[in-house]
């Protein structure tokens, strides 16, 4: 199947590993991936935060972008930014023809885990790692889009890995995109209860696959030089 | 003690984090409530199916909300109640006071009401000489310690039993003592007798049944049975979005509110009053007044978005759910009504430019959504006023320090919107950050940002105040893939 990647901007900049990751395990799986340069952010900072008009501009632009390609499917290592995609008809109220448009890429729009699991039937990827692994629930993935099975279900097979469930694997995190500078001490409140079950759960390595998430646990686990490390799915599937 | 406002959620949410007696109280409410709304909505077989119901019963109702009002009134004055409209609370307060005066009454006994806490109705009393008794435990508890309520459904919840204690020492003079049966018999005793001189009994109403004119009315003490009955008046106030089609509708909320809000299969006592009693013999009041109120409630009906608030049935299962309300408590948000909810509905009661912050008091994680019994998409409506905020439209006084913020706020947001929207200026972006981080980037991380870069840049201050920040990567993932370094070579 022909794969169009929208990176995201956050695993562009801040970790690129994942989106090699991505690739591979993508490739693995039968995909014949291709990446648009042009495509840039989906915009949700802006409209998270009430700046519909600029969300509007990115979404047009995605929208046109991601367009031009005759690949199958688009797929994203983010259950937030999927979700965004989604969330792109909202923006066009009074443009009935940007709405049908948005609400055309956003069919074929895929969160990686979910894709691999729902679209490709694919549970087993063939990685193999000798971690201790937890998942973290990212909002947007389990809430706007229902993936809650699919990541354990690719985590569970992973050779050699021993899959440890936390408590509250569902709650918050405490990022929330502007939120967590908005509210800074809210943020690492909801941030400190995560990291709580994170280390109670035993596991060495926290899993998710929104690199927003695994930023801000990454960072009080780095802050308070934890021993437990962040994985993006990806990149535990690639290993 | 002073009132919190909604203005200064920063400042109220910052002294909360700071209490670690609230925080106690609050880590109890998460763990007791929603623990018991799981097992509880495990009892019933299509929990999916009856929240669908529900919303489609308000939907309905609220797109018809003018008929069913009207049905509703002629039901219930056909029962013998009298009907009183109310355009805002003020009116509201001035009925009730007006009703009151004209039996002659002191004081009147109070069972717990969300509308009558929006209203500030105790305060209206007492200004009018009439002393208001809140019969409630917790009502009671907080009334005597002089505050409001901090969550909708159990409002003492930021209080300790020791810190209840000090309060019966204080206020009702009584030994001190960390017996709860010693505590709850002495409000008991207190109650009763003021129960046995009441003339007077105001209430809320959960729903209101536009077929028979019948008000429900749920709780579990036993104090709202003897509110309604016991007394010769009965003052209920009730939101213009209290009224439901059906009598047979009242089947489906039952299954939801006691479940969602406290756990409960069903609340101990379930209060139906239809119009006054029917005969001398009966027990009840010889008059039922019904005060319908508006205060701000038809606005939010002009929007679909804004529409389904008025779905909410004060259950209380967003604030249990909500990790934001976990960590500060119901009197953060300064307003009646806390939490999810809350930040939906006060700035659309009491005016968007005075409740700016609190659409923002969310990560939008959904919890809430999730746990809603009428599925109101509180995420939605959190973003449509941000939406609105941002458009300029909210006003806000232009001494206003938030205003000031907004505006390098919005600022920033246009030349991410121009920066960020095209491939040229995006890649130089990430160039410009990648050399001046070099500057505050030690071992692959960006640690506490100093006073002065902290001062320069306020998010990456915020950040690293309590967590590491990533440093912008070598090379991006465009750039490997552009410079081939991502080839089919090396997959499998």
């Amino acid at each position: 199947m022909k794969v169009s990647l929208f990176v995201t901007c956050l695993v562009d900049q801040l970790c690129p590993n994942v989106g090699v990751a991505t690739v591979e395990v993508l490739r693995r799986a039968g995909c014949e991936v291709v990446f648009d340069e042009r495509q840039t952010c989906c915009g949700q900072p802006a409209f998270n935060t009430g700046y519909r008009k600029e969300a509007s501009k990115f979404a047009k632009r995605f929208i046109e972008i991601f367009e031009s390609s005759d690949a199958e499917a688009i797929v994203s290592p983010s259950g937030s930014c999927t979700a965004m995609v989604k969330h792109f008809h909202e923006l066009f109220p009074d443009e009935p023809e940007w709405r049908q448009r948005a609400e055309k890429i956003a069919a074929k729009t895929h969160e990686f885990g979910s894709f691999l699991v729902n679209v490709l039937k694919v549970e087993d990827v063939g990685a193999a790692s000798n971690e201790k692994i937890t998942w973290h629930d990212a909002c947007h993935g389990l809430r706007d889009l229902g993936i809650r099975n699919e990541p354990r279900k690719l985590l569970k097979n992973v050779k050699g890995a021993e899959f440890a469930e936390m408590e509250n694997a569902d709650v918050c995190c405490g990022f929330g995109g502007t939120f967590s500078v908005k509210y800074p001490e809210i943020s690492a409140g909801m941030l400190d209860n995560k990291i709580e079950m994170i280390e109670k759960s035993g596991a060495d390595t926290v899993v998710a696959c929104d690199a927003s998430c695994l930023m801000q646990i990454n960072g009080r686990l780095s802050r308070i030089e934890s021993k437990v490390k962040t994985k993006h799915l990806a990149e535990v599937l690639a290993s | 003690m002073q009132q919190l406002t909604a203005e200064t959620f920063d400042q109220n949410a910052r002294a909360a984090l700071r209490d670690p007696v609230l925080h106690g109280a609050l880590r109890n409410l998460a763990d007791n409530f929603v623990g018991r709304r799981k097992n509880a909505i495990a009892s019933v077989d299509d929990w999916e199916g009856l929240r669908e119901k529900a919303r489609a019963i308000k939907e309905e109702t609220l797109l018809h909300l003018d008929e069913y009002l009207l049905k509703f009134v002629e039901s219930a004055e056909n029962a013998g109640a009298k009907i009183h409209w109310a355009r805002d609370g003020k009116e509201a307060c001035q009925i009730v006071i007006d009703l009151v005066k004209q039996s002659d009454a002191k004081m009147v006994v109070k069972a717990k009401s969300m509308a009558g806490e929006e209203i500030h109705l105790n305060e209206a009393l007492e200004k009018a000489g009439i002393e208001p008794v809140e019969t409630d435990l917790g009502e009671w508890i907080i009334q005597l310690a002089g505050e409001t309520p901090s969550h909708i459904v159990v409002p003492a919840i930021h209080k300790t039993k020791e810190q209840i204690a000090d309060i019966f020492v204080e206020k009702v003079g009584i030994e001190k003592t960390d017996n709860v049966d010693v505590l709850t018999k002495t409000t008991r005793r207190i109650l009763r007798e003021r129960f046995a001189e009441a003339e007077v009994g105001i209430s809320g109403v959960n729903f209101g049944v536009a077929e028979t004119g019948t008000i429900l009315i749920l709780e579990n003490e036993g104090n709202i049975r003897l509110t309604t009955s016991l007394t010769k008046t009965h003052i209920a106030i009730m939101g213009i979005e209290k009224v439901i089609p059906k009598f047979a509708d009242l089947d489906v909320f039952l299954k939801l509110l006691p479940r969602s809000g406290t756990g409960q299969r069903l609340t101990a006592y379930q209060s139906l009053i239809t119009g006054t009693k029917k005969n001398a013999d009966d027990a009840g009041p010889e008059e039922v007044h019904i005060v319908l109120m508006d205060n701000g409630r038809s606005r939010m009906l002009s929007h679909p978005v804004t529409r389904q608030s008025l779905a909410c049935i004060r259950c209380g299962a967003c604030l249990n759910a909500c990790p934001v309300y976990q960590q500060v408590g119901g009197h953060a948000y300064g307003s009646v009504y806390p939490g999810p909810i809350g930040a939906v509905i006060t700035p659309q009661l009491i005016g968007i430019s005075k409740a700016k912050q609190l659409p923002y008091a969310s990560s939008l994680c959904g919890a809430c959504k999730e746990v809603c019994p009428v599925k109101i998409d509180i995420p939605e409506l959190l973003l449509h006023l941000r939406a609105e905020i941002t458009d300029g439209t909210a006003g806000g006084s232009p001494d206003n320090p938030e205003r000031k913020r907004r505006f390098a706020e919005s600022l920033a947001f246009k030349m991410y919107g121009k920066a960020w929207s095209g491939q040229f200026s995006y890649g130089l972006g990430i160039k410009a950050a990648r050399l001046m981080q070099k500057l505050i980037v030690r071992d692959g991380k960006i640690g506490k940002a100093s006073g002065l870069i902290a001062k320069l840049l306020p998010p990456l201050g915020a950040w690293t105040a309590w967590r590491d920040a990533p440093a912008v990567a070598p090379r991006s993932f465009r750039e490997m893939w552009k410079d081939g370094s991502i080839a089919e070579a090396r997959t499998k």
